[in-house]
């Protein structure tokens, strides 16, 4: 069978957390050296699986498969298809960056990293699972710990309020979606959770037709989707810099991902059936999400609703069912992970120093922290979808994808482009080019070597899409062939 | 009557044989020992309860055979020899945290006590005849409520106990009558020879309906699920900590044994009417448990009520009533056991750390104590049903066992109810992680505690990743009733 690279991806993390229990506790610079070599081989080894995804090779590549709970079919069974290898790489980046940013936390820092790690185990994990029960094992650890680093090491005044918030909500989904798996494993008469197995269940349509909206949106609300997107803005502002990056640039990509598993990919029958009216939802998502950012004041809010416009984006694409779609909502899936998680980077440094996030309270950061401007600015572009970013390689065939079926969505939505770049050029004028506010003066230096690393990297992810898509699409084209055989869209 | 005694039968009871002889052992260490050596008395009991644990373990297996020994009093099952093994690892754990425990700790009574208790939970997992299973019920609960009751000097605990004394001797009576009913009707004591005479018809079905009442209202009571549930916060509370771990797992897990055998053995013709009846009071006791745990503020009352939402979760795979169902209350109870006693563990140290069992002292546990607090959040999880513990595989077993019944409306209410568990344990470690603490003092534990809590939790952890061999000894006993 060979190294079983992504079962060493998942367990890496776990289990360098409770390693980190073990050090001292007050020894900050041990703690932190450690969690960042972690958190570097965790990337390289992510590089690893992306690399060495075969785009001719089968669906599903790096399995592997042992018995878990052989006598109700439980098995822990991992592979990545290439929807799947793109998100892996994406944790891995957003990890390893999201650790390279977090020097500065000081209150329990061997608490914040063990759960950090928690968190992303419970990511890789749900990336590479291959059985549903696998799948929500891993689902739950990893929004779990969401709560206790919001509301341990989160911004004072909304943390209890939002990490509760967070929480309920995403499990109210979970448990939801549980129901749904269960009566998905007892309808098929399989005996099994194994997903490989259940994609030839056979599901009746009338089974279809009513659990897949349980299915979908028990796991949608991670991913934002209107109308239960209420949670992602409120935990974005009061979740510290590194979970922000984690939270907007990760984990709700895990709702998209697995509605898509769980719910498009084993009960295509009930997605067609149900897709006219969500693809309604997430216009609501793509469209008020933007309107709404741009009437934010606060850096952090305006981001947060930024995300949920995207991520309606996203859930857009998986709506078309059809190959342009889901091949845009792959791409920006991984598009917008690294995007935002490079926003909540740079508005971390900022508000580090300034302790305002008002973006009236903010400006001239070009002359202090240029690095950061010229990111944020990158950043934006690809939020704009401009052409020769990653944006754009993203969303311009979601848009394709919904013009094919239904034209009027697509111009609507367009809609939201225009805006995002209101209030993208907004924020960027007054927080980098606008004028200093006196209050400002001399407090401000330029951020880290490190850190400039960090967006470094995340930038150069971005061009790389832009300019080369090739880079991923063939990848993510590979994983879409395999739902479009199942959903038999066109 | 017993014919010749087979070494079978020998087996049958080779773990109340050993309770037998450590509880001699306690009895004469108590009187031999000078009182300022009493001390030694918890690790003679804790010494004991483990040779008697391995024991039982290696000895009593009964393999897939299951037989009817002592004249049909005790059936030799795959059921009763997992409960025997939960019981006494309880009573393990329980000895261990009632080390510097008050004075209470230096008494031998309490401990005889106790393992009189022991004995009569092993003789209920195994119990086949009504006879037998009355007095083990009684074996079990008259040491008990002395037990609650034990600090003499304590207002609350002289309370519980006779809180206890009282309802649990009319909910006896209540059962007792319903089991003088079975007899009268049927013309036998034996479980497994009743179900024969209920189907040839001997008893009319609205008396027997009426009748499995009266046996589900003193069962009720022993797994303290609604409407039986009033006495738990205020006993739970009263009694000293350690007991109240113990009440709070063993005994709970005893009635619950006690109630699959039963119901699945006995009443199999009224299949339909019980699973009405308990799914309702499955329902109920979630609601009841889980509701009014919002607003406790006391941790005892708090893991009083949460037990009884968790009565209520386990009980969905009683009235799913099916292999898988049974299977999913045996895993269940091991977690929940394993669970609790380390939940308890923690209280009876912060008690001694801080004096008090109000939440409000939890505050800032996780500064004062990072691997405490870590412990507990294990522990709080797994109450919760979150992966990768126990309790989340337990949750998943009895909603799967609710589904496969086609019982969805069960398991949904299920698992809304689990979102209510998660918001009041979700309060509980938001203390623990994000207050204050008003001393920056490390809390000691002492080592009885230590070991106490790190078994549990590790059982914890393993029964949620390691699902499997538990699994598996959870399958067998389910098969052994069917």
């Amino acid at each position: 069978m060979g190294f079983d690279i992504l079962s060493a991806i998942v367990l890496l993390p776990i289990l360098a957390g409770v390693v980190l229990f073990f050090l001292p506790a007050k020894n900050h610079k041990l703690i932190y050296s450690f969690a960042l070599a972690v958190a570097l081989v965790t990337f390289l080894l992510s590089i690893a699986v992306y690399v060495g995804f075969d785009t001719n090779g089968d669906t599903f590549q790096f399995v592997h498969k042992y018995d878990w709970l052989p006598q109700l079919g439980i098995s822990y069974h991992v592979g990545v298809d290439g929807i799947a290898a793109p998100m892996v790489l994406l944790t891995g980046v957003v990890i390893f960056t999201g650790v390279i940013i977090s020097q500065r936390i000081d209150d329990r820092p061997r608490e914040f990293f063990a759960f950090l790690f928690l968190l992303a185990s419970g990511v890789f994990g749900v990336f590479v699972a291959l059985d549903l029960f696998a799948l929500f094992f891993f689902y739950e650890i990893a929004v779990f710990p969401m709560y206790l680093l919001i509301a341990i090491w989160g911004w004072k005044q909304s943390r209890e309020y939002a990490a509760m918030k967070l929480t309920l909500y995403l499990f109210i989904g979970s448990v939801i979606a549980l129901v749904g798996v269960l009566a998905m494993y007892f309808s098929s008469g399989l005996n099994t959770f194994d997903f490989l197995a259940l994609q030839n269940a056979n599901f009746s349509p009338e089974f279809q037709q009513l659990w897949f909206p349980f299915v979908f949106f028990g796991f949608a609300v991670l991913g934002g989707i209107f109308p239960f997107h209420n949670w992602s803005p409120v935990g974005h502002v009061a979740a510290p810099t590194a979970v922000s990056m984690f939270h907007a640039g990760v984990l709700m990509k895990l709702g998209a991902f697995a509605a898509l598993r769980v719910g498009i990919m084993l009960m295509p029958e009930g997605a067609q059936f149900h897709m006219w009216w969500i693809i309604l939802l997430t216009l609501v998502n793509v469209v008020y999400g933007a309107f709404i950012a741009m009437t934010q004041t606060d850096f952090k809010f305006m981001i947060g609703y930024s995300s949920v416009s995207h991520m309606g984006l996203v859930a857009m694409g998986l709506a078309t069912l059809n190959h342009d779609g889901l091949v845009g909502a792959g791409i920006q899936m991984v598009s917008h992970g690294v995007m935002t998680a490079l926003f909540f980077a740079v508005v971390g440094m900022i508000y580090d120093q300034a302790h305002t996030r008002q973006i009236l309270e903010l400006g001239g950061m070009m002359k202090i922290m240029p690095f950061a401007g010229i990111a944020f600015i990158i950043g934006g572009l690809v939020s704009m979808g401009m052409p020769g970013f990653s944006g754009f390689v993203a969303e311009f065939p979601i848009f394709m994808g919904v013009w094919g079926d239904t034209p009027w969505i697509a111009i609507v939505a367009a809609i939201s482009i225009a805006v995002t770049a209101a209030y993208i050029l907004r924020a960027v004028g007054k927080v980098f080019f606008g004028e200093m506010p006196a209050a400002l003066e001399g407090h401000m230096h330029d951020i880290k070597i490190s850190e400039k690393l960090a967006l470094g990297i995340l930038c150069a992810i971005m061009i790389a899409i832009g300019i080369f898509p090739s880079v991923i699409v063939p990848m993510v084209e590979h994983g879409v062939q395999a739902v479009l055989a199942l959903v038999g869209g066109a | 009557m017993f014919g010749s005694i087979t070494p079978d039968m020998i087996l049958a009871i080779l773990p109340e044989l050993s309770l037998l002889v450590v509880l001699a052992i306690v009895f004469i260490a108590d009187l031999v020992l000078p009182k300022e050596r009493n001390g030694l008395l918890p690790w003679i009991t804790a010494a004991g309860l483990a040779v008697t644990f391995v024991v039982t373990l290696l000895f009593t297996n009964p393999g897939a055979g299951a037989e009817l020994v002592w004249g049909g009093m005790l059936r030799h099952d795959m059921l009763a020899y997992l409960g025997k093994l939960l019981f006494i690892f309880a009573a393990f754990v329980t000895t261990l945290i009632s080390v510097k425990f008050g004075d209470v700790w230096l008494k031998g009574e309490y401990y005889f006590l106790m393992l009189a208790s022991t004995m009569g939970m092993t003789l209920m997992a195994a119990s086949a005849d009504v006879v037998m299973l009355f007095l083990a019920i009684e074996t079990t609960s008259i040491p008990l409520y002395i037990l609650a009751g034990f600090m003499t000097g304590d207002n609350k605990s002289t309370e519980a106990g006779f809180k206890y004394l009282l309802f649990g001797a009319m909910t006896t009576a209540v059962m007792l009558y319903g089991f003088s009913l079975l007899f009268g009707f049927t013309g036998t004591t034996n479980l497994y020879a009743m179900s024969a005479a209920i189907t040839a018809g001997s008893i009319p079905v609205p008396v027997l309906v009426g009748t499995v009442v009266l046996v589900l209202l003193g069962l009720g009571f022993k797994v303290a699920i609604f409407p039986m549930h009033f006495w738990a916060p205020d006993v739970y509370e009263g009694a000293p900590t350690p007991i109240t771990a113990f009440l709070s797992t063993a005994s709970k897990a005893a009635g619950f044994l006690v109630l699959i055998r039963i119901m699945l053995a006995s009443f199999p013709q009224v299949l339909a009417d019980w699973q009405l009846i308990l799914g309702v009071a499955a329902v109920a006791s979630m609601f009841v448990g889980n509701v009014v745990a919002l607003t406790q503020k006391n941790i005892k009352r708090l893991l009083a009520y949460s037990g009884i939402a968790h009565a209520g979760y386990a009980l969905l795979g009683v009235v799913a009533a099916s292999e898988l169902g049974v299977a999913s209350v045996v895993y269940y109870l091991l977690v929940y056991v394993v669970t609790n006693l380390a939940s308890f563990g923690i209280v009876v140290i912060v008690w001694h750390a801080v004096g008090s069992d109000e939440i409000a002292d939890y505050s800032g546990l996780s500064r004062r104590s990072p691997m405490l607090a870590l412990v507990m959040l294990l522990a709080f999880l797994s109450l919760a049903g979150i992966p990768p513990l126990g309790g989340f595989i337990a949750k998943v077993l009895v909603f799967a066992a609710a589904v496969e019944a086609n019982l969805v409306w069960l398991a949904v209410l299920g698992v809304l109810n689990s979102i209510i568990g998660l918001y009041y344990y979700l309060i509980v470690l938001k203390e623990v992680y994000l207050g204050q603490p008003t001393s920056e003092e490390p809390i000691a534990v002492a080592p009885a505690h230590g070991v106490a809590i790190v078994a549990s939790i590790l059982l914890v952890l393993l029964l949620g990743v390691v699902i499997a061999p538990g699994f598996d000894w959870a399958l067998a006993a389910a098969a052994s009733l069917f």
